[in-house]
């Protein structure tokens, strides 16, 4: 079963908080989103090691049920 | 060192570029593959490209070996760089081009 934006989201948001999170649904089958997000906690970190952030959030579901979710990040700039 | 992982390393320290993705450059087998091979094309770069597809040993062993869940995954010099979405933002941001000049990659 594939993972709604909402689930989405709360999962990144329960273990990244503070982060923003925008969701974009690419083909309208609720399985191929593209996800941005933007967390404080990405400060510092390199991009391998913010999308590790996140799909550890998402708990290893990504490249499962989560087939198709192009992610991009990065830290606040301000 | 398991099986997998040995011939893995053989793998990606036998070339300057790998990519481990599904299918071959001519033809792709999965979006994501499909737009990291045209992103390597564009930096105009030789590769190695593994068909995982063709060896489950090696496809699940390389998301073990990199702590990566998901194919395709690039190698540069043997270190692993990311996936389809990291080459993509490396390359918009000119990264991955400029990372190709200081590792000094043998153009294709």
């Amino acid at each position: 079963m594939p993972m709604t934006a909402t689930e989405i989201e709360q999962a990144i948001t329960a273990a990244l908080p503070g982060a923003e999170v925008t969701m974009t649904d690419l083909a309208g089958d609720n399985d191929h989103w593209a996800t941005r997000v933007v967390a404080p906690q990405f400060a510092g970190k390199s991009r391998v090691q913010q999308h590790k952030m996140v799909y550890e959030a998402l708990g290893g579901r990504m490249g499962g049920v989560l087939h198709a979710l192009q992610l991009t990040t990065s830290a606040p700039t301000s | 060192m398991s099986d997998a992982n040995a011939r893995i390393s053989s793998i990606v320290n036998g070339s300057d570029v790998v990519l481990f993705m599904k299918g071959t450059p001519l033809f792709p087998q999965c979006g994501f593959s499909n737009r990291a091979v045209s992103i390597l094309d564009h930096c105009g770069v030789a590769y190695e490209s593994v068909d995982v597809l063709q060896d489950q040993e090696i496809r699940q062993g390389i998301k073990a070996y990199s702590d990566w869940p998901t194919i395709p995954q690039l190698y540069l010099k043997g270190e692993f760089i990311g996936g389809s979405d990291i080459m993509m933002e490396m390359f918009e941001a000119g990264e991955l081009q400029q990372l190709m000049l200081d590792k000094e990659v043998a153009r294709a």
